[in-house]
């Protein structure tokens, strides 16, 4: 079955040119990369004339890269850690509590991931700006904090929708039997659902961190020199008048490759968390 | 006393409301206050001079709303033109998405060598950040040192003179093949779990009863991939409706008139024109359409099931 000599052709007719579409983005980050500035500037070179690191040294002093990434990295993680732990405590109540308003919030939860971020954007903004006049000191406005609060705003709801799928497909008879037991509610989240789940929050945790990693919209518009992420960093770095593209390109691959490969490790689990909630519906 | 009132609390019935009360907390905070202010601001003037004082900015009543959806005044104009854009957009990439995302599930939904590595290396645009793709099509795309051209012009010979990719009209091309790029995936990733759901005996039942491959593809494949397709075509127009990433990324705050997306529009009336009150009516608005189109989504979806 599947194995006629047409569909085999056709197997390789659709394969070939879909993984040559994948592949030349990436074969330029990585030759362009290796090459010297002067094999940039004229026409493009198939493959690198003068093959040399130098571009993975030069990106940590023609902008300041180092502080990118740790910016990037100190908001990513917090949003990270905030929606987690919110999501566990929410997606437990909706996984295993029937209670008056549960419809309601998994309703706005949904909705709210669905809605694009410009929509939060705006208000935020004038938010922030308003609250820092008020107070007096940059709380909000142009730093990681405010950052953080936006970030929140795309990776809390998914987190709860993802994590309460998760948890629905962890047998209740495990923590009904705990509870039966004695423990408390709590006692068998943590003892008994959370063990079970951690395939789970590893692919929801890695997941809310690498969109946070590659968001561009709430950090354009909200962070200053100093607190620039690397997504603003490399997008303005990209934009000069003369362009250092083997340096944008080496840096563009040094930022992607740990969110790749740590996709690549938990593969498995990241589909089946992002696939859970439509395939069910 | 307090002993006999605790005594009293049902904790059955308390506990789930304690569980979720810190993301209920944080749901106010992040996404129920900003967007009964983003309402708000759609109705007052808030121009530079009131941003840092926004109490004070003056009411406009439905003014923003005239003015971004006047036709005939330029702002009015340039919002429709936006739109015309964003939906062809959208149209354009969801759909060609949906297409290579299923023909790829299709040709690796059976065991062979190349599967493996092949699933892996599709996925690789998905998970690498936005950004850095588009900064590498955009280097790509260059006119005079990218590999496009070099390609095109100068090996193909298939232009006379390299033409431009982020300007003019080319740009549009270039925003829906780069939108593209880093969006079938996921679909890929949609279709290819959905079709695992799928049965092997239907496909040996049908196999016995001589229907062809492509025989089960049509009837077996497409008919029970039906329910994750609609979602899965919902879910990408809702978010490739608001892209941002892409355009800002390839053209900066100054998109060719071809390729201005609607949620670029919207950031620079706030951030480079400075006018919010403008910019929030265009979210509002854009927020109504896109309800408009999961509403009208869920009625078909519900009479197609009935």
């Amino acid at each position: 079955m599947f194995e006629t000599k047409g569909f085999k052709v056709f197997r390789w007719v659709v394969l070939i040119p879909l993984a040559l579409f994948v592949l030349v983005p990436l074969y330029t980050m990585i030759t362009s990369a290796l090459k010297p500035m002067r094999d940039v500037l004229g026409t493009f070179q198939w493959l690198p004339a003068h093959p040399t690191f130098q571009p993975f040294a030069d990106i940590w002093t023609t902008v300041p890269l180092g502080r990118y990434f740790a910016n990037s990295l100190f908001v990513s993680v917090i949003a990270m850690v905030c929606s987690v732990i919110i999501a566990i405590f929410a997606s437990y109540a909706i996984s295993r509590y029937r209670f008056r308003g549960r419809g309601a919030f998994s309703g706005v939860v949904l909705a709210t991931q669905m809605f694009p971020g410009v929509l939060f954007l705006l208000p935020l903004f004038i938010i922030f700006v308003n609250l820092d006049r008020l107070a007096g000191a940059h709380l909000f406005y142009q730093t990681r904090l405010g950052l953080i609060v936006t970030y929140l705003t795309f990776t809390l709801p998914f987190s709860i929708y993802m994590l309460s799928g998760y948890f629905d497909g962890i047998p209740r008879d495990l923590d009904e039997a705990a509870r039966v037991d004695g423990t408390s509610a709590l006692g068998a989240l943590f003892r008994v659902v959370l063990p079970s789940a951690r395939p789970g929050i590893i692919a929801v945790a890695v997941y809310s961190f690498m969109t946070a990693w590659g968001e561009l919209l709430f950090a354009s518009a909200l962070t200053n020199a100093q607190t620039r992420t690397l997504s603003v960093g490399l997008q303005a770095y990209s934009s000069e008048v003369n362009v250092y593209w083997n340096q944008v390109m080496a840096a563009s691959l040094v930022v992607s490759v740990p969110v790749v490969v740590g996709f690549l490790v938990l593969q498995r689990y990241l589909v089946a968390g992002l696939t859970a909630g439509a395939v069910k519906a | 006393m307090s002993r006999r009132l605790a005594g009293r609390v049902n904790w059955n019935k308390v506990t789930p409301y304690l569980l979720i009360l810190p993301a209920i907390l944080f749901e106010l905070l992040i996404h129920v206050t900003p967007m009964i202010v983003g309402v708000w601001m759609s109705f007052v003037n808030l121009t530079r001079f009131f941003i840092t004082n926004w109490l004070a900015a003056p009411v406009a009543g439905f003014a923003n709303y005239s003015i971004v959806l006047n036709f005939d005044k330029p702002l009015g104009r340039q919002l429709a033109q936006s739109f015309g854009v964003t939906l062809a957009f959208a149209v354009l990439t969801v759909g060609l998405s949906f297409i290579l995302g299923t023909l790829a599930a299709i040709v690796l939904q059976r065991q062979f060598r190349a599967r493996g590595p092949l699933r892996t290396l599709f996925l690789i645009p998905y998970a690498l950040p936005a950004y850095a793709g588009i900064i590498t099509w955009k280097f790509m795309l260059q006119r005079d040192n990218g590999l496009i051209n070099q390609l095109l012009v100068n090996d193909l010979h298939l232009f006379d003179q390299a033409p431009f990719w982020l300007i003019g009209d080319n740009a549009f091309v270039s925003l829906v093949v780069v939108s593209i790029w880093h969006q079938w995936p996921f679909a890929f990733l949609m279709t290819m779990a959905g079709m695992q759901s799928i049965p092997d005996e239907l496909y040996e039942a049908a196999a016995i009863d001589g229907a062809s491959v492509w025989r089960q593809i049509r009837h077996i494949t497409f008919g029970m991939m039906r329910p994750v397709n609609t979602v899965l075509v919902l879910l990408l127009f809702l978010w490739t409706f608001r892209e941002f990433n892409t355009p800002f990324v390839l053209f900066g705050s100054a998109p060719a008139k071809s390729a201005n997306l609607l949620v670029v529009t919207i950031y620079n009336s706030s951030f480079i024109q400075w006018n919010f009150g403008l910019g929030a009516a265009m979210s509002v608005l854009l927020m109504v359409f896109l309800i408009l189109v999961s509403a009208l989504w869920a009625l078909w979806n519900r009479r197609v099931h009935n």
